[in-house]
């Protein structure tokens, strides 16, 4: 096996095995979409109207929740040392570390979402347009966690900083989510914001390695 | 092959572990490191892999490739064990040696280490000594030619230490460079040691 795909396959290992956290994200997403129905109340039409926004929410949640064990797992245990001293470009096994992180907890959320949708009144078509944008968009959130994940390696508890460093980055990514899914849900044409969210991903997704691995190395003492 | 450091230093949260350092070291030679808690023997060793920044001096590595670095070179066994707990005893040894490039199959380093029962045994149940040896299989199925070892017998059991003196041995005799902090004896052969100092 390369090295690429070893890491790979040891991180979809270590987040699908007891103890990993693949499905915490999950049924924290579950949670948080439920209690917005009781929150709300029986509006059928404001439900529906809100349905979206509340799903790119819960994601947007529920991925930030998982992200801050993606580097300080490694290096609790030692493994991020040995990380260091190999040959492979340090950026691209983060890239690849983000992938398989998106892989066990930001996938899971886009197959869960059109079967959320069904709590919030959307119907068919308009779960598939949210799904959709979920999955262009949730890649995008985990890129750019990576940055605050690494950023934040060094802090004992950094989670909850690492938060409120990320949360403000990922605002653009759920701008054009919710306003791509509302387009198609309103039969507006879905193209223009839904290509903005896809270079909004493509754009996460070439920087948040690099800055990450920038962070890590300037950050080690 | 030949390293060497000169005039090294190191600082850490603003206080100064040691400098001045100079200390060198042919193929087929090893350093022990001694002294006190606290004097920088582990903190020695991870600027000689790179994980710190030396705050003055330099580190010269002649006669291994050129294009990588010292640390790209070096097996840097630390206080950690760098395991994961979730994954078994093979799985984890398999990840390093394909991740590193190794040339050595998993099941053969366990082997070498005596591990080869519990390969199927997830690591979060092994005792400590356990996980020590696991990751001396690290040395045996990746080639690289210097050893940084950080209290490598710590935790052993008289089996292990034996396999792990057998193992510094061939290393050196194939030409290897060993450094390696300790407070006790390693079971092999060396020149002489550097004994690091209370940081003044």
């Amino acid at each position: 096996m390369t090295p690429l795909s070893a890491l790979l396959v040891r991180e979809i290992r270590v987040a699908t095995r007891i103890g990993g956290g693949a499905l915490i994200g999950v049924l924290f997403f579950l949670t948080v979409v439920t209690l917005i129905p009781f929150a709300i109340g029986p509006d059928l039409t404001l439900l529906k109207r809100v349905g979206p926004a509340i799903l790119w929410l819960g994601a947007l949640l529920a991925s930030l929740l998982t992200l801050d064990r993606l580097i300080s797992a490694d290096q609790e245990d030692g493994s991020l040392d040995l990380i260091l001293m190999t040959d492979t470009p340090l950026a691209v096994t983060l890239a690849v570390k983000a992938f398989a992180h998106w892989l066990t907890t930001g996938l899971p959320l886009v197959i869960a979402a059109p079967i959320l949708s069904l709590l919030l009144n959307l119907d068919l078509a308009a779960a598939m347009a949210v799904t959709l944008t979920l999955l262009a968009g949730t890649p995008g959130l985990t890129f750019t966690g990576l940055i605050g994940a690494a950023l934040t390696l060094s802090l004992r508890r950094g989670g909850l900083l690492m938060s409120v460093l990320v949360l403000p980055l990922t605002i653009p990514t759920l701008i054009f989510g919710v306003a791509s899914a509302s387009a198609a849900i309103g039969g507006t044409p879905l193209g223009p914001p839904f290509a903005i969210l896809c270079a909004l991903t493509l754009i996460g997704a070439v920087i948040g390695p690099f800055a990450a691995s920038w962070a890590l190395r300037h950050g080690q003492e | 092959m030949m390293l060497s450091g000169k005039g090294l230093a190191c600082q850490r949260g603003g206080r100064m572990v040691f400098s001045g350092l100079d200390f060198s070291l042919r193929a087929g030679q090893a350093l022990p490191l001694t002294g006190p808690n606290g004097a920088g023997k582990s903190s020695l060793l991870r600027l000689l892999a790179g994980l710190l920044p030396a705050a003055a001096g330099r580190i010269d590595f002649k006669g291994g490739s050129p294009e990588r670095s010292l640390g790209e070179q070096a097996h840097y066994l630390g206080h950690q064990d760098a395991l994961k707990t979730q994954l078994t005893v093979l799985e984890n040894i398999s990840f390093w040696a394909s991740y590193m490039r190794g040339t050595l199959a998993g099941d053969d380093a366990l082997t070498a280490v005596g591990l080869c029962e519990l390969a199927n045994v997830p690591a979060a149940y092994l005792s400590a000594g356990q996980r020590r040896r696991l990751s001396l299989a690290r040395l045996v199925a990746i080639q690289r030619p210097v050893w940084l070892l950080d209290e490598p017998n710590a935790s052993l059991d008289d089996s292990a230490q034996k396999i792990l003196s057998a193992m510094m041995r061939d290393h050196l005799k194939r030409g290897g460079l060993i450094i390696a902090a300790t407070h006790a004896p390693l079971g092999i052969k060396s020149a002489r040691e550097l004994r690091l100092g209370r940081a003044r």
